[in-house]
Formats: structure tokens, sequence, C-alpha cells
């Protein structure tokens, strides 16, 4: 019993179950990671990661104005990340590839925004290390009263995925064929993207704008991977989402005590443990992947 | 604006936007925004470990902008190529955020990596900026018609023995020295605004490749000097008058299409390979 419990004051470094900074950020990691799974499995069905980790840069935008208005950054992420997904569908195009375009130069604007507001923020207002917080997260310093809104939007980002599930999932994989049974493509292809931005302004405030991408789309591809069913992938997702955020807490924060106080990131954790699954699942050729409807395979080379 | 020690910057600042501009082309016609937004965005991670170790930040762009093109082609094998570019991009950015933590004193610095700044450039700075755009535009050149015909049709350049895997790695390698000389001046959120902005205004109007080409280079210039001048006025950081010109560059590149009454063929925009 001794050894056991030596074991287990090695594994969860002492304070972990009882630190408030650690319990706010496994809610609202978890919350993230459980909404942006679900999500994520939609998004990489239809081949629009580079959609859903823009909208992740383009919502810092709301982050940087919430820091420089001074309110709850949750609420600049949102509304800045759901006004980029209306842009997207609004100058939207059928080519899979000129779609791509015009998410980039959504993108694009977005960013030289954030970029001002960012400046802004830190010639008007003294908060230097706001580009970085909203850049890269800062899991530890999440404020606790951010945590009702937030479990709120994930709740109502899950419940919304519930209620479209399958036109939704038909539009995904078979867009044609959902066009013919009726099913508004388009305005599902908006809802999608709005809700993808819920999802994304939820993992910013956690692992940061330009990482939120390794929630929404890692545990959905691993997921797609092994899972057979999509149902049974979002279950999956959300619960390789869980295991990798609750995991990259609890190195984070071991690593306080095993680097002497100079501990490494939660997001550099995360993202490690998501990477190394993908790359374990990817290469192993445990499952394979279905290609986005519409899009061409890359030819196989007989150089290759 | 104009004083001795902003000769160098904007000298540098032309043959990047040049080369951005020439990249781009193809960037656009091959549909590869997003690998053009990844590599730079991982490369910002190599700066942030190059300045953690003292080395030219040069170097650290370098190698983890071939670091990007590594796992890229390699996941892409294994999988989807957005998927592959998603998550070596997170990966790239995760050392990033690592590498940020083992450092104080950087907010301004990261602040700049990301969103560019208007630096003063002395004469040593300008020789690598000379050497890599000169190996990228001999690249180019050398590789323009089996890389144009793979972008356009991978398939007859299959036929015709142009291996689609070999010109995507060629092509992922020239946008990542691309890349690492356009990141400290536009910024690692930017670079990709400038290749896609103007390049796809510069294919709405022409649809002769070459011509296509060179107007890109044209334009992407004519949005470096603009951001520039912009930026050294109001003071405000050079990224945001990149990333708008961009926005404005497509825009006009779509009005010139529709306003056009006789629906000419455009340049094909070539396959989202994934």
């Amino acid at each position: 019993m001794i050894g056991m419990s030596t074991l287990l004051s090695f594994v969860f470094e002492p304070g972990f179950f009882t630190s408030q900074p650690v319990r706010t950020a496994a809610v609202i990691g978890g919350a993230a990671a459980v909404v942006s799974g679900a999500v994520g499995v939609f998004t990489v069905i239809r081949g629009q990661s580079f959609a859903g980790h823009t909208l992740a840069d383009v919502s810092s935008a709301g982050g940087a104005a919430a820091f420089l208005l001074g309110i709850n950054p949750l609420l600049g992420f949102l509304g800045m990340g759901v006004l980029a997904a209306s842009c997207m569908e609004l100058f939207r195009v059928d080519r899979a590839s000129e779609r791509d375009l015009v998410t980039g130069v959504v993108t694009g604007a977005g960013l030289g925004l954030a970029a001002l507001l960012l400046y802004l923020d830190v010639t008007t207002t003294s908060t230097t290390g706001a580009a970085v917080t909203v850049m890269f997260g800062s899991m530890f310093a999440i404020p606790a009263s951010i945590v009702p809104l937030a479990l709120a939007v994930g709740i109502g980002t899950l419940a919304a995925i519930g209620v479209m599930y399958r036109p939704l999932l038909l539009s995904s994989l078979d867009p044609d064929l959902a066009t013919v049974r009726g099913v508004p493509v388009r305005l599902i292809g908006l809802l999608h993207l709005i809700v993808v931005a819920l999802a994304v302004a939820l993992s910013a405030i956690t692992v940061g704008a330009i990482l939120s991408t390794a929630l929404l789309i890692g545990p959905a591809a691993i997921a797609l991977h092994l899972a057979k069913r999509p149902g049974m992938a979002i279950l999956l997702a959300a619960a390789i989402g869980v295991a990798a955020t609750w995991g990259g807490i609890l190195v984070a924060y071991d690593s306080y005590v095993w680097t002497g106080g100079r501990g490494w990131p939660v997001s550099f954790c995360i993202v490690t443990l998501i990477f190394v699954t993908y790359a374990a699942v990817a290469q192993t050729g445990l499952g394979r992947l279905r290609p986005a409807p519409g899009a061409a395979r890359l030819p196989v080379s007989s150089r290759g | 604006m104009f004083d001795d020690f902003m000769i160098n910057t904007w000298i540098a600042a032309t043959l990047v936007a040049a080369v951005a501009g020439v990249v781009g082309f193809f960037v656009v016609i091959r549909g590869a925004s997003f690998a053009a937004h990844a590599l730079p965005l991982g490369a910002f991670s190599g700066a942030a470990l190059a300045s953690l170790l003292g080395v030219d930040p040069l170097l650290g762009l370098l190698a983890f902008s071939g670091l990007g093109v590594a796992g890229i082609s390699q996941f892409a094998r294994g999988g989807r190529r957005d998927l592959a570019t998603a998550l070596s991009l997170v990966m790239l950015l995760g050392l990033g955020a690592l590498f940020l933590s083992r450092t104080t004193e950087y907010f301004q610095a990261v602040y700049a990596l990301l969103f560019g700044q208007v630096l003063g450039v002395s004469n040593e700075d300008l020789l690598p900026v000379f050497a890599l755009s000169a190996v990228s535009i001999a690249l180019i050149a050398m590789l323009f018609r089996p890389l144009l015909l793979s972008s356009v049709s991978p398939e007859m350049g299959e036929t015709m023995g142009v291996s689609a895997r070999l010109m995507e790695v060629a092509f992922l390698s020239v946008l990542a020295l691309a890349t690492a000389m356009a990141l400290p001046v536009v910024g690692s959120l930017l670079v990709f605004s400038l290749m896609v902005g103007p390049a796809s205004a510069a294919r709405a109007f022409t649809s002769r490749p070459l011509r296509a080409m060179l107007l890109s280079a044209g334009l992407a210039v004519v949005t470096v000097w603009a951001a520039i001048a912009l930026s050294f006025i109001s003071d405000w950081p050079i990224g945001f008058f990149v990333g708008a010109l961009g926005a404005v560059a497509y825009g006009a590149g779509r009005a010139w299409q529709s306003l056009e009454s006789a629906p000419k063929a455009v340049l094909p925009v070539g396959h989202t390979i994934r």
C-alpha cells in the first residue's frame, strides 16, 4: 500500500487535486476538448481543417479587442469568430480550392486587424503580454469567473450539433445526395462554421488561439482513423480530447516539480500528446481515413 | 522614410515581396493556401528557438520551415494533406510555446515576429536576403514548366513523367525559402497574406501563366511598399496594412472578373490536393 501511494504521489504531484487554477483549467479545458472533439469530426469529414484553424486565428482579433475594452475575453473570441464564419460563408464559392483562397483572404484581413488591436493593447494599456496570452493561451491563469459562460457555450454548442446531427452528417459525407434530399446545404454549412467558431473560441481561452486547432483537428482525425461509425467517432474524439487535455494539465503541473519551478507550458504538453498519438495511428496504418468529398487525392507517384 | 538607414530596408522588402509574389502564383494555382499559412507560422517557433540559443534567427527560420515541409510531406502519405498540415503546424507551434516559456524578456520581439516590423536592415543582413531570393527565383525558373503542368493537372504531369510527389516537395521547399526570407519583414501571420492576395488578383487580370506570375510579383511589391510607407507614417503595425491590402487586391480581382462582360477562361485553380 505504501508503494502504491508513493507511486500515486509521484504521478500526481502534491496539491494537484486541491489547486484552484488546476480545477478551473480542468473544467474549462475538458469542456473545450469535448466540444472541439465532437465538432471536429464534422470539420475533418468536410475537409475544412484550414477554415477551422483560421477561425481560431481570426477570433484572436476578438480576444485582443476584449483586452482593449476590458470585457470578458471569451465574449471577444466568440463575437469575432462568428463574424468571420459568416464572412467566409458569405463570399463562399463552390470549388474547393477557391474556397481555401477565400478562407485565406478573410484570415489575412482578420489577422491584420488582430495585429492592429494587439498593437493598441500594448500602446494604450500596460498589458505587455497580450500577444502571447491571446495567441498561446495561459491555462493556469484562467479567471474562475468565466467558467459559467464557458460551460453554457459548450452545452449550447453540443445541443446545436445534436439538433442538426442528421442533416449535418449527410451534407458533410455527400453534399449532392443531401441537396437531392432537400437538405439546405448552404445553411448547414454556415451553421457548421458558426459551431466551429464557438468550439475554437472555447479552446482559444485554454490553449490559445493558434493552438486550438490541435483540439479541433487532432482528436477527430485520430477517432476517424479508428472508428467505423460517425457516432462512435464523435464519442471517441471527445474522449481522446479530454484525455489529452487532462493528461497535458497533469504533465505540465508535475513538470514544475521536475524542472524545479520552470515548468513546461500546458499547451505544449497537450499538443505533444495529441501529435504523438496521431503520428502513431496514421503511420502504423491502424485505420484508413476516407477522403473529403470532392477532394482529389495526391496521385501516388511511381517514385514515391 | 527615405533616410540612409532605410534604404536597405526598402531593398530587402522589395526582394522579399517579389519572391513572395512569384511563389504565391503557384500557391494559388495549387490551392495550397493552408501550407502557405502553416509554414510561416511554424517557422515562427524556429525564430523563438534561435533567439533562445543566441544564433542567427534566419537559421532557426530555415530549420523550422524545413521541419514543416518534412512533416507535411511525411504525414500526407498516411492520411490527408489538410490534416498533415494542421497537425505538423500545431506541433511546431507547441514547441514555440515551450521556447517562449523559457524566456521572459521577449514580448515585444514575439509581437514583431508574429505581425512584422519595419526594421533597419544592415548591409550584412542584406546578403542572405540576396542569396535566398536568387536561389528561390532560380529554382522557380528551373521548375517552371513541370511545376506548372503538375499544378494544373497532376495526372497529365504523371503521364509525361513529372512526379507529382516530387513537385509537391519541390514546391514546399521553395515556399519554405520564401517564408524564411519574408517572415522578419511582414511577420509570420501575414507572409501568407502577401503570397495569396496579389497572386489571386493577378490571376483574375490575365489568363497567361507567365504574365500572371510577373503581375503577381509586381502587385506584391506595390503592396509591401504601400504597407511600409503607411506603417512608417501611422506607426501602426505593417502586418495590418499587408492583411488589409491583400484583401483589397483579392476583392479587386473578383470585381474585375465579374465586370468583364464576356466571361473568358481564367487559369484553372488546380485541384486541392488533400
